[in-house]
């Protein structure tokens, strides 16, 4: 439920932002944050709740990748 | 400095008194199955699941109230996956699904707006569950709502927050030596509100993050202060959580909601545990004020045993022989977040 994924700015309009997670662009809102283009950040329910360092975003991406192999 | 072998190796040779740390986050249990901590620890210190999944511990009545409106003549229920499973005690919305009601799963609360704005003579609800990770989002929709002028869209909540809950096992629950405290939670509520606890609980309460190393380090942390007689607060995942959360965030939720008693399958009532709309908001409130429930686990079920910390899943005689992911009895084995789901998946480690 509280699951959140790590994904990098890749355009900004207004309160809403584009993102690239894994490959995939998507839709999210940024009123919680201050970002600009090129930032990672953590993405909870279409949402950006944390700004983050490069590493930590990959560090995260890291245990997805792992999750995934491992679904139901 | 320690190497990460160094500090595999002391706490693979800790001898000292027995020790129980509970983590209360479903990301935390799944990656210390995922990478083995278990094999990597001594047998006495001991891991334990605490309440980590809202959708766990919300009250049957909820999910009646939700199912009752999702029945009803052009109205609409949306909500996350992991609620759709969940039993009230009655039906599921899976369940209500398959008698006809409507129900929608989203994957952002901010998608009702356009589905609302798409189908004005359907009325919407959506099913407002989760903790402090999730609870600004509800604030985001309800200024969208408000700015939109949207009538036909309304929310229910079953919003929970973490720290009366850890209160609660504290006082409540003196087996458990200490905390490793949830962290995509802490990203918005800040790591400073664990060091109160800390002082009045005399147990460490330490932040950290998902990766292996990460879970490792926090768990040399806390066996470090247990020896050395120790009970702080400790911020291990500094990268990601700061002292005073997202402040933005928690300015949301201050305008939005307003705290009471609630209650949580399982535990029962715990005071100031919920967040609720204002009075002012009441027009977007769908009905939420279920904090006088009380209910009886189904039989045999000891998900409340399982959510307290006092046994592992594998100790219920239903886990894994009757209850399991496509059969659940009790609320644990519901949610991929759940303690049980998650030891139900890696019940081969």
């Amino acid at each position: 439920m509280c699951v959140a994924v790590p994904g990098k700015i890749i355009e900004i309009n207004g309160n809403k932002a584009k993102v690239d997670i894994m490959k995939n662009v998507c839709d999210v809102n940024i009123a919680l944050v201050n970002v600009k283009l090129g930032d990672y950040v953590l993405i909870h329910a279409g949402c950006v709740i944390d700004v983050l360092e490069k590493e930590t975003a990959e560090e995260i991406l890291d245990i997805f990748a792992d999750l995934e192999e491992d679904a139901f | 400095m320690r190497t990460l072998q160094q500090v595999v190796e002391e706490l693979k040779n800790y001898d000292g008194e027995p020790i129980k740390i509970m983590e209360v986050c479903g990301t935390h249990t799944s990656s210390i199955f995922k990478n083995g901590i278990r094999t990597l620890i001594s047998p006495k210190i001991e891991l334990i699941s605490g309440p980590g999944c809202p959708v766990c511990v919300t009250s049957s009545a909820y999910i009646d109230h939700v199912v009752e409106f999702a029945m009803g003549e052009n109205c609409c229920v949306l909500t996350f996956g992991d609620m759709m499973k969940v039993k009230g005690s009655k039906a599921s919305l899976t369940e209500a699904v398959a008698m006809g009601a409507n129900v929608k799963v989203l994957y952002s609360p901010l998608d009702a707006i356009k589905m609302a704005v798409e189908n004005p003579g359907i009325s919407f609800v959506f099913a407002a569950v989760g903790f402090e990770t999730t609870t600004p989002i509800y604030a985001i929709l309800i200024d969208e709502i408000t700015k939109n002028n949207i009538k036909n869209l309304k929310i229910m909540t079953s919003l929970k927050t973490i720290i009366p809950a850890l209160s609660y096992i504290c006082e409540n629950e003196d087996k458990i030596d200490a905390f490793l405290c949830p962290g995509h939670v802490s990203v918005i509520i800040g790591c400073g509100v664990y060091r109160q606890l800390a002082e009045k609980y005399n147990k460490p309460f330490v932040v950290g993050g998902f990766e292996g190393e990460h879970i490792l380090a926090a768990i040399y942390e806390i066996v470090h202060q247990i020896q050395t007689k120790q009970h702080q607060m400790k911020n291990m995942y500094s990268n990601a959580v700061t002292e005073e959360g997202n402040t933005k965030a928690l300015a949301m939720i201050d305008q939005y909601f307003e705290s009471g008693d609630d209650y949580w399958r399982g535990i029962g009532i715990i005071e100031d545990s919920a967040l609720r709309l204002k009075p002012e908001y009441a027009a977007f409130d769908a009905g939420s004020n279920f904090a006088a429930t009380v209910e009886t686990p189904p039989p045999g079920c000891r998900c409340t045993d399982v959510i307290l910390g006092r046994i592992h899943p594998i100790d219920c005689p239903l886990f894994s022989k009757v209850c399991n992911p496509l059969n659940a009895i009790g609320p644990c084995m519901v949610s991929t977040e759940g303690v049980c789901g998650i030891w139900y998946k890696n019940r081969q480690s």
